[in-house]
């Protein structure tokens, strides 16, 4: 489940401040090149690309993980139809009539190629950072303590009450003499089926609950007393300041020549 | 010399009523190393809480010459090393090094001397490579050794564990056994691991019910078969 | 697949630049003020109560059960944790929860977090609040008006998250108000009742086994009256908002017009510079052919330097 792909490549060993800063600035520049600049949203994913194989984990992986946007693709699809524009294709479907303009693929198209480029980002950075040094990131860039503690509990008991959530799971299947891959599918009705779910997040909020009390009691035995401290971080060295502003900078660029050429 | 643990007259009951130690009594030499045994609820786990004031009862139990009270929690923890019985229970950050280090970190010790300890007590239980790894992916007795390390380096007077073998496959636990035999500290070890005891305790206390029924030299204590099976205990060959 | 809750992630790509930061500045004020409120309850269990209690409610999205044909229902959660932990604690959970979806499996952007916290934190929250204490204040605190209230609280938060998610669509010019919020709602208002038996499953397991913990507050404190009001507000608005942006979706084209104010700004930056020549080169296929070349040689280089590096890994490895 830990997205995590162990590695030696300059792209893992890069300090996972630089990583999530540039990442998040990559996303933002995506966000906001022109609908249509294609030469930019060329070059934008040539250098995520690069990006993908140096990392060298795995490219077939990272465009798998691409494919979760897809759905939402959908809720774009009628932008092909509803801008106003150059007629491209008029679709005659008895009563319904519907034209395509080029402007509405051109909108549609980026849209769809904005968050799919997204999404391959969010994906490199998971997959070559381990979630702790993004925490760490997160310290860094002034997230709230509390909650970068929180986040940090849940990632670490995230697999542990996932694995509970599994093996309830698999006796619920066991019981119902079910595959179990897609829940029940035979006998009993919906509500029933619910009832069972629902049973079964109960008891994983009554697990969580005790593990929680537990997890407290080694709290307090090391010293716990209601604060959160943690190490503090090491001051970014200068190669990776001058990763982060080589890489800011071509950012920078790509966007001042998208709102150059294309504003 | 003052004794590493002294307890005298401890009763606890749980807030719902039930009772769970009744006029506990018990001292513990520096250096000793003591099993605690028997049956399931025998009030093992609850006198191990009591230790570090996790839990108060009635009664007093001084550590290392410090009575257990409200106001010396903070060093009377830091004395008392506890490994419960779950690593995953006891390694609640996302990586070794944070584990390890939190106890220190939360004694207010000075940045140098808190890598100092992670390192050294990572060393102590031969898991010096562990410190970037994070904790999900460790095996059930690497856990079980980094649990340790995380006591450790709050530098205890005493090292309290219960159920350290539970759930562990042979090798781990042999390697466990070498590891507690190794260590030079006070130990007061819970747990149904009777071969365990007979290896690496030379005296055994038995709690049954709430209260001390034997204490003893663990050769002695383990000839006396009536004894044993009335607390549903086994010898072991 | 259609029926999941995956349809209130928003990805990364489908809101505009400014409506994402709009719904980052409000979630990090509302969620700023509950960490402040957790840690003044000065309880100490809160820490690790809160972790474990996100990563429960994480754990329980996994479990999913068959509603009609190949569509399953499971949990969005928002409503549980606001029942059981309380609206402060429950946006602490919930947002770490989007959080680490987005970060960790991708099930949601990161540009859009703000706007996803603000839907499935703030929102589903607030309004399962407000849902959950006027039923129990209606039913009474019986066990039936428990599991009437939770249902009812779990089904609107869905519902009104979905219409949030439709108006932030359309608003942002993704998608056209009069398909994307009828869309939203109408997949939702089935959604929501999954989410809400599986609530009720939930609680009467609860209620059964540690009754303790489903227990209300006693009487109502200010900052709960807040948040009551704030659900109340929210749902009000979304529900009287969302048939008149979708039938009038002129409306709502106007504000999106005025929300592209920020193109605007950067279309008036560059006027001075005589960019409609230029945009006349660029738009043909030269630009993008040169892109494509200069693209191509990145990615030659980066493949290079990894079989370099291979190479000598295998070396050093010999
Ligand atoms: N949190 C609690 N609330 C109420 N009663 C408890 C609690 N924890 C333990 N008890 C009860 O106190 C008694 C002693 O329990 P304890 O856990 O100390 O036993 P133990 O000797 O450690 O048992 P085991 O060998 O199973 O670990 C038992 O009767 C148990 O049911
Ligand atoms: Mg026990």
């Amino acid at each position: 489940m830990d997205p995590y792909q162990a590695g030696y490549s300059p792209v893992h060993h890069t300090d996972a401040r630089v990583k999530v800063v540039f990442s998040v600035a990559f996303i933002l520049t995506t966000a906001l090149i022109p609908i249509g600049s294609w030469p930019m949203f060329v070059l934008l994913y040539a250098i995520l690309f690069s990006l993908i194989i140096l990392a060298d984990v795995g490219v077939g992986r990272v465009l798998q993980r691409s494919i979760l946007a897809v759905p939402f693709v959908l809720a774009a699809l009628p932008l092909v139809f509803t801008t106003s524009g150059e007629q491209i294709l008029i679709l005659d479907l008895g009563l319904w009539r519907v034209t395509a303009t080029s402007e509405g693929v051109e909108k549609f198209l980026s849209i769809g190629l904005k968050s799919w480029i997204s999404i391959q980002a969010a994906t490199l950075l998971i997959f070559t950072t381990q979630f702790p040094d993004i925490l760490a990131a997160l310290r860094a860039l002034r997230v709230p303590r509390l909650l970068v503690a929180i986040f940090g509990l849940m990632w670490r008991y995230l697999f542990v009450l996932a694995d509970e959530a599994i093996k309830l799971r698999r006796a619920r299947a066991a019981r119902s003499g079910d595959s179990g891959i897609r829940g029940m599918n035979k006998g009993g009705s919906v509500s029933w089926r619910a009832k069972i779910a629902g049973g079964m997040a109960g008891s994983l909020f009554i697990r969580s609950l005790d593990r929680s009390e537990r997890i407290y009691v080694a709290m307090l035995s090391r010293g716990y007393d209601g604060e959160v401290r943690s190490i503090p971080l090491s001051r970014l060295k200068p190669s990776q300041w001058t990763i982060l502003i080589f890489g800011l900078g071509i950012l920078g660029i790509i966007m001042l020549i998208s709102a150059l050429f294309w504003g | 010399m003052h004794h590493s643990i002294e307890i005298e007259g401890l009763s606890f009951s749980y807030p719902d009523g039930q009772e769970a130690l009744r006029d506990v009594s018990l001292a513990i030499q520096p250096g000793e190393k003591v099993a605690l045994v028997g049956p399931n609820g025998a009030g093992k786990s609850t006198l191990l809480l009591n230790l570090n004031g996790i839990l108060a009862g009635n009664g007093s139990i001084t550590v290392c010459g410090l009575r257990v009270e409200k106001e010396t929690l903070g060093r009377v923890r830091a004395m008392v090393g506890m490994v419960f019985q779950s690593p995953d229970d006891q390694l609640f950050s996302p990586r070794v090094f944070d584990d390890v280090a939190y106890g220190p970190l939360y004694q207010g010790l000075p940045l140098e001397t808190v890598h100092e300890r992670v390192s050294e007590s990572l060393a102590a239980v031969s898991m010096s490579d562990y410190a970037q790894r994070v904790s999900h992916h460790l095996s059930m007795g690497e856990k079980k050794r980094i649990a340790i390390a995380t006591v450790l380096s709050m530098n205890p007077e005493v090292l309290v564990l219960d159920e350290p073998t539970a759930g562990l496959d042979p090798r781990a636990r042999r390697s466990l056994i070498n590891l507690l035999d190794e260590l030079p500290l006070t130990m007061i070890v819970s747990t149904h691991d009777m071969p365990l005891v007979k290896d690496l305790f030379a005296r055994m206390v038995i709690l049954d019910r709430g209260s001390v029924v034997a204490d003893g030299a663990t050769n002695e204590l383990m000839d006396d078969i009536h004894l044993l099976e009335a607390h549903g205990l086994e010898r072991p060959y | 697949m259609l029926l999941s809750v995956e349809a209130l992630h928003i990805p990364d790509g489908f809101l505009s630049v400014l409506i994402s930061a709009i719904l980052w500045i409000v979630s990090i004020i509302v969620v700023v003020y509950s960490l402040r409120r957790v840690g003044q309850n000065l309880d100490e269990r809160q820490l690790p109560l809160l972790g474990v209690l996100a990563a429960g409610i994480f754990a329980g999205q996994m479990l999913n059960f068959a509603v009609v044909g190949g569509t399953s229902g499971h949990l969005m959660g928002a409503a549980l944790a606001t029942i059981l932990a309380g609206p402060w604690a429950a946006i602490l959970i919930m947002t770490s929860v989007v959080s680490i979806q987005a970060l960790i499996f991708q099930d949601g952007g990161l540009l859009v977090l703000g706007a996803n916290i603000f839907n499935m934190g703030i929102i589903g929250v607030t309004v399962s609040y407000m849902a959950y204490r006027t039923g129990i204040s209606l039913t009474g605190n019986s066990k039936r008006g428990i599991l009437a209230a939770g249902f009812s609280a779990a089904w609107l938060s869905v519902f009104i998250v979905s219409l949030s998610v439709g108006i932030q669509l359309a608003l942002s010019g993704t998608s056209p108000a009069y398909l994307a919020i009828p869309a939203m709602a109408g997949v939702h208002a089935l959604i929501g009742v999954g989410e809400g038996l599986i609530t009720i499953g939930a609680l009467s397991f609860l209620l059964s086994t540690r009754p303790g913990l489903v227990q209300p507050e006693e009487g109502q404190s200010v900052s709960g009256m807040v948040v009551w009001l704030a659900g109340l507000l929210i749902a009000l608005v979304l529900v009287i908002l969302s048939p008149l942006a979708s039938t009038r979706p002129d409306g709502l084209e106007w504000v999106a017009i005025e929300f592209g104010f920020m193109d605007k700004a950067r279309d008036s930056l560059f006027q001075i510079i005589p960019g409609y020549e230029l945009s006349g080169i660029s738009a043909g296929p030269a630009a993008t052919i040169a892109a494509g070349i200069l693209g191509v040689v990145l990615i030659l280089l980066a493949s290079a330097v990894v079989m370099y590096s291979r190479r000598q890994r295998q070396i050093s490895g010999k």
